[in-house]
């Protein structure tokens, strides 16, 4: 049976389409979850897609944390099911707790669109087992709140715990601390990141086709549990 | 606030009073314009009344200078032409079928003044407005671009501007999802004190779901939806686009500070998907944005395009300000607004879809039998008026049209006793000072702040010549974009240079590997009290219409922008032309720049020794006069079906339109985009310089695998167009001839520094 994989949409969620598009071309069914619904229906897995959820209105992420679909989210999140928050996603999760730090206004002040080098520095999550550890990507980024920023402690925490799943290669588009685009739970089921790895799987309209395997693992992660 | 509630001025008072003074002067309206009002009521206007004539009658909704230039359009326009249209001048936006059951609109719209005074938000509500008419077609927005002209790139002004307008158009456009896939930035000192901010919109949608702007079927309910109504923008139209604009500190600019719109991206975003909706569940009769002129627009255009009257009450119009009157209500131009005609079995439904959206809406009215549109407040009737006098019978200007005796001498100033640069070294040395020149240098400080991908329908963007649009994902229908104008030209030959403007857009779609099929425009002039300025207009309009004639596609539709002006003197004369065209699988894009090495490099078009009103000109020696390059429809249409069907047989592996800087400008692009070099010489027969600098029309460079060189130089000579094979890709330099070699590194420095320089690291 095809594994269904939930997208997300709040009121300004722009990515969407384009999160069920790159579900689909790993193989999966994309199932549209609504911010205002108590209910999952069912999926192996979750995508918090990108955009400007609530207008970014307070601070990117806060309102959409507390959004009806996101406590299911949280409940099972806790319980190992996998997410993947991308950009206003990530945004989201860190807000929701379910990752730590915090994404705020890029150093250069001014929104970034470019086609953004990667490096993988973890393949221990259930988004990222399908590349090899030190691999280089090139995805998209996008994004005006995309500096990576925690406390000391919690940085030396996902170092030491290999949670750092994201790296930039070559210049820091925001100034994140340590270079990072994205991280990853302490169970390594529920990661984030800035970078859009959805506008990355077809030729024709990424830069590469480097994204698809964030897509790809989870079926992996999800067929192991 | 709270407290003094506004006197009503009903129809009663008004009959009472009708010698009370009225500020009509004050709202724009001439003397013979108020007089004309109170012909046609047989009496004063309410205050009301006369708001909704003077928004309606200004020269950014009426056309009343421009309309009878215009109608030239429909003149000229073939049933043949037709063909493919399914709404054309007139409606909200153009709407052409590209087949399959598929149908485009597109439109670009002027927000020049606004974002002079407000750069940020100026440039936001543009698009938000762009957005809106294309909602008000049934279309799903799916791809925007800005035309931007600025004054000098390091004019301290352009310094406030520039960064405003670009954090404008990111800041609204990327938080509605839409990609930006193209436009234009310009520097030139005539835009100093008056930039111009275009903004184009694409949509797509399926025939059947083309929806118009009209108000029928008596008992029909009209619904206000959206955002709440303030106080912001009251007058844009006609105090702001509507006049000469004096931006000095003390001057009229500040006062006018409250008559921009500040737009709330969020919104709209909702709101579209509200739309989208509402057409698919067949809940709406007629549908109308508010935009300029708000809800005095709405109502009356609804009711004039209708078949009844309309009847409005504004108590149920939802308000974020208090002690608004009904004059402000009617002339407000806070965003993120609709109006929908909606059937009245249909209006728990239409309700219910806005609720799922969070999406105010009320019914503010209906439609009536008579043929009035009557609006009450606070229980008086405020308005009583036929609306097409509001809507359609504004005034017709025949304003005065005189070639100035300055053209002459403009014309004889030629460019051809300037010094050239002959010895190699000079001209390498030329080339990078011209690719690092700000009107031809990288873009990517402004097109990196706007968000390209969402959606994952682009298939081509900046730098690109057009932009590429993916509209049906099974089969890969799609459409390409892109707008142009060289003012210097168009101010050296109004005729011939917005011929040119039209032929550079058609070739950049061409080139693309589109077929082009219709065309828009956003006619950007000074003032049309202004004779030359008038001439410039009438012979632009003129050129426009026969240049689309001879090409055989239609304008299916524009935005005139007067007004253009610092003091008295006018803005280059700027009629930006945009083309669409058509792709039956955009998997036959043709990308910008040498993509390969080894491939054969060719110039397609012929060049000759044409330098008026060129870059090299104003970088080199801030010259403008002569005449412009000559321009040859005929010759682009044979060279944009080669382009085409070298493109469906997959022969192309890369092209680039040749324009400002001429082939020496698009070696350097095709380099730095492919990120490889090539060894190129110079086309024969011609002086160097010429060949590297000249900007005769209808050229394009391309590359062709090198097996596949000599057919395709054949099948170039079948076709009827010139064509000199140049050289082969590779390498990290671009080698020229006897030019000492240019290294990427180099041109890339040159290139790419220009911009953050001037602006700051992005």
């Amino acid at each position: 049976m095809t594994m269904r994989i939930g997208v997300i949409t709040f009121p300004g969620t722009l990515d969407d389409i384009d999160a069920a598009r790159a579900v689909r071309h790993a193989g999966a069914e994309p199932v549209a979850l609504w911010h205002g619904d108590h209910d999952l229906r069912g999926v192996a897995a979750v995508v918090v897609p990108g955009g400007f959820s609530y207008g970014d209105y307070l601070r990117a992420g806060a309102i959409a944390s507390l959004a009806p679909i996101m406590t299911e989210v949280i409940d099972e999140a806790r319980r190992g099911l996998p997410v993947l928050g991308i950009c206003n996603g990530f945004q989201i999760l860190c807000e929701a707790g379910l990752l730590p730090g915090a994404l705020v206004r890029n150093a250069g002040l001014h929104f970034v669109c470019r086609d953004q080098r990667l490096r993988i520095d973890s393949t221990e999550t259930a988004w990222t087992s399908d590349y090899t550890r030190g691999q280089e990507i090139v995805v998209p980024l996008k994004s005006g709140e995309g500096r990576y920023v925690a406390g000391a402690a919690t940085l030396a925490e996902l170092e030491a715990e290999g949670r750092v799943v994201f790296r930039y290669v070559g210049e820091n588009p925001n100034d994140a601390l340590s270079d990072i685009a994205g991280i990853a739970s302490a169970d390594g089921r529920v990661v984030g990141l800035m970078p859009h790895p959805e506008h990355a799987i077809d030729p024709l309209t990424g830069p590469s086709t480097d994204g698809l395997g964030v897509f790809t693992s989870v079926l992996t992660a999800v067929a192991a549990a | 606030m709270t407290g003094t509630v506004p006197q009503v001025d009903s129809i009663d008072s008004a009959v009472a009073t009708p010698d009370q003074p009225q500020p009509y002067r004050e709202l724009g309206l001439a003397d013979d314009e108020y007089a004309r009002i109170r012909e046609i009521l047989g009496r004063r206007p309410t205050d009301a009344e006369l708001a909704m004539y003077a928004v309606m009658w200004s020269e950014h909704c009426s056309y009343k200078s421009s309309k009878v230039h215009l109608k030239y359009f429909g003149e000229t326009t073939t049933p043949q032409m037709r063909g493919r249209m399914l709404a054309g001048i007139g409606e909200n936006a153009g709407v052409v079928e590209i087949g399959d059951g598929w149908a485009v609109t597109f439109k670009v719209e002027s927000h020049n003044h606004p974002s002079y005074v407000e750069p940020y938000q100026g440039a936001a509500t543009g698009v938000g407005g762009i957005v809106r008419d294309i909602m008000a077609m049934g279309a799903r927005p799916v791809a925007v671009a800005d035309p931007l002209r600025f004054g000098p790139a390091d004019a301290p002004d352009t310094a406030r501007v520039l960064p405003g307008v670009v954090a404008g158009i990111g800041g609204y456009g990327n938080c509605l999802g839409l990609p930006n896939v193209g436009g234009e930035v310009v520097f030139d000192p005539s835009y100093s004190g008056n930039p111009l901010v275009n903004a184009l919109c694409v949509g797509s949608m399926r025939v059947e779901d083309l929806h118009l702007a009209f108000a029928s079927g008596v008992g029909n309910k009209i619904i206000l939806f959206g955002a709440r109504t303030g106080l912001d923008g009251i007058g844009g139209v006609s105090v702001l686009a509507s006049e000469t604009f004096s931006g000095d500190e003390d001057g009229s600019g500040r006062k006018k500070l409250p008559s921009v719109q500040v737009g709330d991206p969020f919104t709209e975003k909702v709101l579209i998907e509200c739309c989208l909706e509402l057409f698919h569940a067949g809940l709406v009769v007629g549908i109308q944005d508010l935009g300029g002129a708000g809800l005095a627009c709405a109502t009356s255009e609804l009711a004039s395009a209708g078949d009844g009257g309309m009847q409005v009450d504004l108590d149920a119009v939802p308000l974020r300000a208090t002690g608004m009157t009904a004059a402000e209500i009617l002339a407000s131009e806070s965003q993120e607004r609709m109006c929908a005609v909606v059937r009245p079995e249909d209006v728990e439904r239409f309700m219910a879809v806005c609720r799922k959206w969070d999406v105010l809406a009320a019914v503010i009215g209906e439609v009536t039998e008579d043929d009035r549109l009557r609006i009450t407040w606070r229980g008086e009737t405020v308005v009583d008026v036929p609306p097409r006098t509001v809507a359609d019978e504004g005034p017709v200007y025949h304003r005065p049209v005189e070639r100035s005796a300055a053209q002459d001498a403009l014309v004889a100033n030629t460019p051809d006793a300037l010094p050239r640069p002959a010895a190699p070294s000079e001209l390498r040395a030329e080339i990078l000072r011209m690719a690092a020149s700000p009107n031809l240098c990288s873009r990517a400080w402004v097109t990196d702040q706007y968000d390209r991908y969402v959606r994952g329908n682009t298939v081509l963007a900046q730098p690109a010549d057009a932009g590429v649009v993916r509209v049906d994902e099974e089969s890969g229908r799609g459409v390409a974009v892109a707008t142009d104008c060289n003012a210097r030209f168009v101010a050296l030959d109004p005729y011939v240079g917005t011929q040119l403007a039209l032929a550079e857009a058609y070739r950049n779609v061409a080139v693309s590997g589109a077929e082009p099929i219709a065309v828009t425009n956003c006619l950007n002039f000074g003032s049309p009290e202004d004779p030359h300025v008038m001439w410039q207009f009438a012979e632009a309009v003129r050129g426009l219409a026969d240049g689309c004639a001879t090409l055989g596609i239609p304008v299916t539709g524009g935005n005139v922008s007067f007004y253009n002006q610092t003091g008295d003197r006018p803005i280059l004369p700027t009629p930006v032309i945009g083309v669409l065209g058509v792709f039956e699988d955009v998997r036959r894009r043709v990308r910008c720049g040498f993509t390969r090495d080894g491939d054969a490099v060719v110039l397609l078009g012929a060049t000759r020794d044409e330098l008026g009103g060129s870059e090299w000109a104003h970088v080199a020696h801030g010259h403008l006069g002569g005449r412009p390059p000559a321009v040859d429809l005929a010759a682009e249409q044979r060279l944009a079906a080669l382009l085409a069907a070298a493109a469906a047989d997959g022969v192309l592996t890369g092209a680039h339109d040749l324009s400002e800087g001429g082939l020496a400008q698009a070696l350097v692009e095709s380099s730095l985009v492919g990120e490889r070099g090539a060894r190129i010489a110079p086309p024969p027969g011609l002086d160097p310089f010429v060949a590297l600098f000249a900007e005769s029309a209808g050229r394009a460079l391309v590359t062709v695998a090198e097996p596949d060189a000599e057919a395709f130089l054949a099948r170039v000579g079948e076709a009827g167009v010139p064509a000199s094979r140049l050289g082969t890709t590779g390498g990290a330099e671009l080698v020229i001839g006897e030019l000492p070699a240019l290294s990427l590194d180099e041109l890339r420095t040159a290139w790419e520094g220009t911009l953050p320089a001037l602006f700051g690291s992005p």
